[in-house]
């Protein structure tokens, strides 16, 4: 648990104190008088109001499209099934402000729908929610389910056999067995929308504002350093509260779960009520995550003289002057890979052994500890970045130069990932298992590797695979720590679309793209090694 | 193999105590079998003896070592858990040689020890099959194998034989006691099957609410019940409050003749059922006592009859097939002294 601890304090309490003085402490001296002018405001007040109000239908929309998909996954069994699970994962992972853009091609002006139908949802909250949905309809999907399919059926049929129909059965076995997990992924799902950044900065307009963006603004545009600093702890304490809620509602549910092989909860779908929940859901799932995902591979595609190769040969070519890069765009993609690689080992390391303390510890004390490592999903990654580079700049810890700077903050945000998809499963270990590695001489620490580990292996897998994923897509705190001459892909991608012009908007689709399919070859990967451990069961 | 000594073990969960004050030895070779309902603490005894436990009072000692502050996996005893345990990822060549693998033991001896005791257990060549795939008896088997792969200086099993059917659990019962003869294994086993316990142990030791009710060999707990708990734990209906004077008690169905040599004061009485004579109802004050057939369950080579007796409560008599009683025949009741056992009062 120390190394946990240490991890955090050092690079997520630090930065962020170091911030928060920054703006609260202007002349070495408390200045709350700033805070109370902020806190009283009313323009405060409507921010926050929206915030918590997009969040909830967020969350709440994309829990209903979703939830029938994490059934879908968890039980049916149908032809390309691995592949699709790894595309609806891909939009989570791009970069936020790619997905502004993709929406904003399809559901803009001259999108693909006003071109088609005369339909413009961009200045509509409509169009926050659906991108929304895109972000984190995979959350629910991965987290739920992957419990869903190692839930025994046999428990459902021993409901059903004591009288129970159908939805009784699901609404009184499986739902309150799936409740932690669906918790989970709410409160994932709220709090990334809560803290939701590119998507509301390219399709909100100026109507749309939540805190983090204000954050940004009165950090980067206005150099309001203090007022930024107010509405940081303010979202700090907001998330705090959320937390709190999250742990005591979790708390009384998490027990022991009968796991099987997820393997063999998954059959072919049977009868027209299921094809059509199949359907529904790949319907679904063409419209609103593949179809964004199309119009952006579409625009890459497209040059002035017709579809061609031109944008991407472009990326490849050595930098000139004025490109503004010091490197080929293409390096990025080196870059970013190397950095994501590291930033996972570093979240599961951390990740796994807070997880696995966690397991093992009950109390007080502990549960602060597992609220603690949500904290980062729910802090301004700005603040992260900016924090990072007030902090960690002098002596003894100068890492302004250091490249494992952004893999530290990649891995900041993913370590929750990991803890959040480890510790149900670890959770539902029977201890008893344990306890027989234990009699037969097994060390604590040899028993968690030779009961646990194997267990929790798929979890550990989708975790890495997270923490992977949100690290390669991570740009919030990146922005401010990324090396010029080393700058990762989402970074490249904003260069590219600051700058005015169709090369420069056609390569930011194209390294979007190259992103995308980075991802997606990642996560297949992972599909792979996933299902041929499993074979080990 | 190793000597168990356990002196005033206990146990509390909140409130509860699961073990209070419990003292018990095995010696080095000896199998003596816990027998007691559920939630008499058995189990408890086993978990704290192996480690997985904490004591809030009393000394564990293994071969003579206290083992307070010795971990679970470093006190050297092997336990066979109620439902099995077995490592769901491996096969079962890979469960056996577990404790094996984690003591460092080479590849090449590891297998070979497997091999060795799968025979041992029945179930030759078995060693590449999946757990999942194995009927609840050869689970059992693989568990068994599993806990003695390591030699452990003492062996504890939690009902060995719970989830067996009933061929299959004589079976076993008798192997298992000729194993543990030729290895010379210490064994402490649990189990709420006294018919089990008396097949397997050496010593029997009948447990209620945390303490220890009697303890002594098969036939001298089954012959000379300590208490009228242990003797309806034993499955005996007859006991009855009473008091002894000379050779007959006062009981309330009347007098039930006792054995010579019985001290007289209140006590209990214990009449097996094969010590009730039932007969022609003699004339309406014969003086002797009477019952009606309530009840009659067939046992194979003989039958269990229920009575209503005239007086006190219901009493249990094992006939022979054919001069068994109908239901609502009336009968006369006599008890052979005999088969009458004197208990403490409850």
């Amino acid at each position: 648990m120390a190394v946990p601890v240490a991890f955090f304090a050092l690079f997520f309490g630090y930065p962020v104190a170091a911030i928060v003085a920054r703006g609260l402490r202007p002349d070495g001296q408390w200045d709350l008088g700033h805070a109370r002018e902020v806190l009283t405001d009313p323009v405060t007040a409507q921010v926050v109001g929206f915030t918590v109000g997009q969040a909830a239908a967020s969350t709440a929309l994309t829990l209903a499209l979703a939830l029938p998909g994490a059934y879908v996954f968890a039980r049916f069994d149908f032809p390309g099934k691995r592949l699709l699970r790894a595309v609806v994962t891909v939009p989570f992972v791009l970069p936020t402000v790619v997905v502004g853009s993709a929406f904003l091609a399809l559901l803009g002006r001259d999108g693909l729908l006003d071109e088609a139908w005369g339909v413009r949802l961009d200045t509509s909250l409509w169009a926050i929610l659906l991108a929304h949905v895109f972000f984190n309809y995979a959350v629910v999907v991965r987290t739920v389910g992957g419990l869903w399919g190692q839930l025994d059926p046999g428990q459902e049929e021993a409901a059903r056999m004591l009288g129970a129909s159908r939805l009784a059965a699901w609404r009184r076995v499986t739902l309150p067995a799936l409740a932690p997990a669906v918790a989970a992924a709410a409160l994932m799902v709220f709090l990334f929308t809560f803290t939701s950044f590119g998507v509301i900065e390219v399709l909100g307009g100026a109507r749309y504002v939540t805190l983090e963006v204000e954050i940004y603004r009165q950090t980067a545009h206005f150099l309001d350093l203090p007022t930024a600093a107010v509405l940081t702890c303010l979202q700090f304490a907001a998330v705090t509260a959320l937390l709190a809620v999250h742990a005591r509602t979790v708390r009384r549910r998490e027990g022991a779960l009968r796991l099987v092989d997820a393997g063999r909860t998954a059959r072919r779908p049977r009868g027209a009520a299921q094809w059509t929940l199949l359907g529904s859901q790949l319907v679904l799932i063409a419209g609103l995550l593949l179809l964004p995902l199309a119009v952006l591979v579409e625009r890459s595609l497209a040059g002035p003289d017709g579809y061609g190769l031109d944008f991407y040969r472009a990326l490849a070519a050595a930098p000139d002057a004025a490109s503004g890069f010091a490197v080929a765009p293409l390096a990025a993609v080196g870059t970013s890979l190397r950095y994501a690689a590291v930033a996972t080992l570093i979240a599961v390391v951390v990740g796994g052994l807070a997880a696995a303390a966690l397991t093992r510890r009950a109390g007080r004390l502990v549960r602060g500890f597992d609220a603690l490592l949500m904290l980062p999903l729910g802090t301004s990654a700005v603040t992260v970045g900016f924090g990072f580079l007030i902090a960690l700049d002098e002596p003894p810890l100068d890492l302004r130069s250091a490249w494992l700077l952004v893999p530290l903050a990649q891995a900041l945000v993913g370590v929750p990932f990991v803890v959040r998809t480890m510790l149900p499963v670890l959770r539902a270990v029977d201890e008893r298992l344990r306890e027989a590695a234990a009699v037969l001489g097994a060390s604590p620490l040899r028993a968690w590797r030779e009961v646990d580990l194997p267990m929790v292996r798929r979890a550990l897998a989708v975790a890495a695979g997270f923490a992977f994923a949100v690290s390669l897509g991570e740009f919030g705190a990146t922005v401010f720590i990324a090396r010029g001459d080393e700058p990762t892909l989402p970074v490249a991608v904003t260069q590219f679309l600051g700058r005015a012009g169709e090369l420069n908007y056609g390569q930011a689709m194209a390294l979007s793209t190259i992103l995308m399919l980075v991802c997606a070859a990642s996560l297949l990967a992972l599909e792979c090694v996933r299902t041929h451990r499993a074979g080990e069961f | 193999m190793a000597s168990l000594d356990v002196t005033g073990l206990t146990v509390r969960f909140g409130g509860h105590t699961a073990l209070d004050g419990v003292d018990l030895a095995v010696a080095e070779g000896e199998t003596v079998c816990v027998l007691g309902p559920s939630g008499s603490g058995k189990s408890t005894l086993l978990r704290a003896v192996a480690g997985l436990r904490p004591v809030d009072a009393g000394r564990v000692l293994l071969a003579g070592r206290d083992v307070a502050r010795v971990p679970a996996h470093r006190r050297g005893v092997g336990l066979m858990f109620q439902d099995h345990q077995l490592f769901p990822q491996r096969d079962v060549a890979g469960n056996v040689a577990f404790g094996l693998r984690v003591r460092g033991v080479g590849k090449a001896a590891a297998r070979e020890r497997v091999t060795e005791l799968l025979e041992l257990v029945g179930l030759p060549g078995a060693g590449r099959r999946a757990v999942a795939s194995l009927s609840g008896g050869e689970q059992q088997r693989v568990a068994l194998a599993r806990a003695l792969a390591p030699e452990p200086g003492l062996l504890m099993l939690d009902e060995p034989l719970g989830q067996l059917d009933r061929g299959l659990r004589e079976r076993l019962v008798v192997e298992l006691r000729q194993l543990f003869d030729r290895l010379g294994t210490t064994v402490l086993a649990v189990t709420h099957d006294h018919s089990e316990a008396f097949a397997l142990a050496d010593r029997v030791v009948i447990m209620a609410e945390g303490r220890i009710a009697q303890s002594g060999t098969p036939v001298q707990v089954w012959e000379r019940p300590a208490s009228p708990f242990v003797a309806r734990f034993l499955g005996f209906d007859n006991v009855v409050p009473g008091t002894a004077r000379g050779a007959a008690a006062d009981t309330p169905w009347g007098p039930v003749p006792l054995p010579p040599g019985t001290p007289p004061g209140p006590c209990s009485v214990l009449v097996r059922p094969a010590g009730v004579r039932l007969g022609e109802p003699r004339d309406a004050d014969g003086g002797g006592l009477t019952g009606t057939v309530a009840a009659r369950t067939f046992r194979g080579d003989h039958v269990v009859v229920l009575l209503d007796m005239a007086r006190g409560p219901r009493a249990e008599a094992a006939c022979p097939l054919r001069s068994a009683p109908e239901v609502g025949e009336r009968v006369a009741v006599g008890f052979d002294a005999a088969d009458v056992v004197r208990l403490p009062p409850a």
